[in-house]
């Protein structure tokens, strides 16, 4: 294909430094030229009311499964070098961070357009559901059209692709 | 075969994972939800509304016309909301 890339998924509990990721996927490499990270991270709010944190289920087994499909589907589309996710589940308090999808490639088109493809398929297709806690007790987030409208660009051919920007 | 409930529809069933054992005329994932629906109240309650509960097979999404014929583990959870 592209020559080596390098994959990093997992998920975790404990909380991570995103820079000391993107230092382990560029190490040691002189081919790469381009590296586009994503961060997620815990607001204080949701829908506009405060909330003091929020607690992230997933489906273990499957969600790790799904992720490596989608990295995979990202590799065929763009010559990435290198891919790097780590999603936390379990509670997570404002202003921590949740997610971090990082993307390397020999240029930056390729790296831009995969880590929006990833994110978009993470928030849509991968089994995770956020639970916030409020004054009020616990309630789960529901699901946005908007995520569902985000991940669907992706699958038009790309004719369609380049009329719609 | 084994069942596995997340999120809301986990609270709402009240466990996480069961054993079932579906009569033959259960051929696919929506059929599965009807017939899980009729078992009590608490299940019928977690699929009282099926057709925004997703599913999926032996770790892979599916739709609900799929066959669940020789499936190890389904799972029913709500839309996801990671990232």
């Amino acid at each position: 294909m592209f020559g080596a890339m390098t994959t990093t998924i997992r998920l975790q509990r404990e909380a991570f430094d995103t820079a000391a990721e993107v230092a382990a996927m560029t190490l040691g490499r002189t081919n790469i030229g381009a590296v586009v990270t994503f961060t997620g991270l815990c607001r204080a709010d949701e829908n506009g009311a405060p909330i003091a944190a929020l607690t992230l289920e997933h489906y273990a087994g499957m969600a790790e499964a799904e992720i490596a499909r989608h990295v995979d589907e990202a590799e065929r589309r763009w010559p990435l070098l290198g891919v790097t996710v780590v999603h936390r589940y379990g509670r997570i308090e404002p202003g921590d961070v949740i997610v971090l999808v990082a993307t390397a490639s020999s240029h930056r088109d390729a790296a831009f357009a995969a880590a929006s493809f990833l994110m978009d398929y993470l928030k849509t297709r991968a089994p995770f559901w956020k639970q916030v806690e409020t004054a009020a007790g616990t309630e789960w987030v529901d699901a946005k059209r908007a995520d569902d409208v985000a991940a669907e660009r992706w699958s038009a051919p790309p004719a369609q692709r380049k009329a719609a920007k | 075969m084994k069942l596995l409930y997340f999120a809301w529809v986990r609270e709402r069933v009240g466990k996480a994972e069961e054993q079932v054992d579906p009569p033959p005329g259960v051929a696919t994932v929506a059929e599965l939800m009807e017939w899980l629906a009729m078992r009590d109240e608490r299940h019928a309650y977690a699929f009282e509304n099926a057709k925004i509960i997703r599913a999926a097979i032996d770790r892979h999404h599916v739709r609900a016309d799929a066959a669940i014929a020789g499936a190890g583990e389904i799972a029913f959870f709500p839309p996801m909301t990671g990232g």
